[in-house]
């Protein structure tokens, strides 16, 4: 009866979608460049649900060797990324991202 | 079974991706973000994926988050942020109606192709009594014959974002990173007589 009821690969793309869609809600609430950035990975482990999601449905191991290179890129960005968040927030601790404007020369 | 794994971990997911929007503190948000990290780690499980979810059970959850906790406790900035203030009036509405509606769109999208959803591939390869890590004999297989090139060329990514980050991290000199090296360099040759 219900335990037959086994997910289908739409579930998992639609779970992915709301959460790629809370993410995006994130990146444009939110004023703390650390908390963006927060809501940036949870847009990336969205891509990469749907991304395991597809490899399962189609049967093709492709799907997974993308999320290895999304995984890879994911921690590359946030090195370069928290590498610039400090620069900013050791000359002004409580910047938001409003205030990034003035990086402008 | 596959049914109440799913339905724990979406909700697991869920539960910690709206913690990471709504709670002002940034060390609760990095905390919540764990949840929905680990939840994802589940579902990769579920869906025959092991290797890439041990991977982000110790990537993600492991080194990402510490990173960010890391930084919020280097740079002193876990306090609580105000969420009253709204700097543009209606920021936050617009921003709930973009995501109902980028949901709605991708929502719709995924309605409407579910019909190519069909098997084309050679199939996954799933843990047997026989072999336990076919699914890392399989990633690695298409990893190094498919995509071998892209594979080095991630080293090199990962090179140029160490060195990157060395450069930003750094305290600069008077006028950035560069000149602070010359000044490195003809303090190290002015230091030498003496």
């Amino acid at each position: 009866m219900i335990s037959a009821i086994t997910p289908t690969p739409v579930w998992y793309l639609i779970l992915a979608a709301l959460l790629f869609s809370i993410g995006a809600v994130g990146v444009l609430v939110r004023r703390n460049p650390l908390v963006m950035f927060m809501c940036i990975e949870l847009m990336l482990n969205a891509v990469n649900l749907s991304f395991v999601a597809m490899a399962k449905a189609l049967g093709d191991i492709g799907g997974q060797t993308t999320v290895f290179f999304v995984l890879v890129v994911a921690a590359a960005e946030v090195v370069v990324g928290l590498g610039i968040i400090v620069s900013i927030l050791r000359k002004r601790p409580d910047a938001t991202a409003d205030d990034l404007a003035e990086l402008k020369g | 079974m596959q049914l109440f794994v799913f339905i724990c971990a979406a909700l697991m997911i869920l539960i910690g991706a709206v913690g990471v929007i709504v709670r002002s503190h940034p060390v609760h948000a990095a905390l919540s973000l764990v949840l929905t990290l680990f939840g994802v780690a589940v579902l990769f499980v579920a869906q025959d994926a092991h290797f890439l979810a041990a991977v982000q059970v110790i990537v993600y959850a492991g080194a990402i988050v510490v990173l960010f906790l890391f930084v919020i406790m280097l740079l002193g900035v876990d306090r609580a942020e105000s969420l009253r203030i709204d700097p543009v009036k209606v920021q936050r509405p617009l921003a709930v109606i973009v995501g109902l509606g980028l949901f709605g769109l991708i929502g719709g999208a995924i309605l409407e192709g579910r019909k190519t959803l069909i098997r084309r591939g050679t199939g996954l390869e799933t843990a047997t009594e026989v072999s336990h890590d076919s699914n890392i004999k399989q990633l690695a297989n298409d990893l190094f014959s498919n995509h071998v090139f892209a594979f080095e060329v991630t080293s090199v990514l990962l090179v140029i974002a160490v060195v990157g980050t060395v450069l930003l991290a750094r305290r600069p000199g008077k006028s950035g990173a560069v000149a602070s090296a010359e000044e490195l360099a003809s303090s190290a040759t002015a230091g030498k007589p003496s």
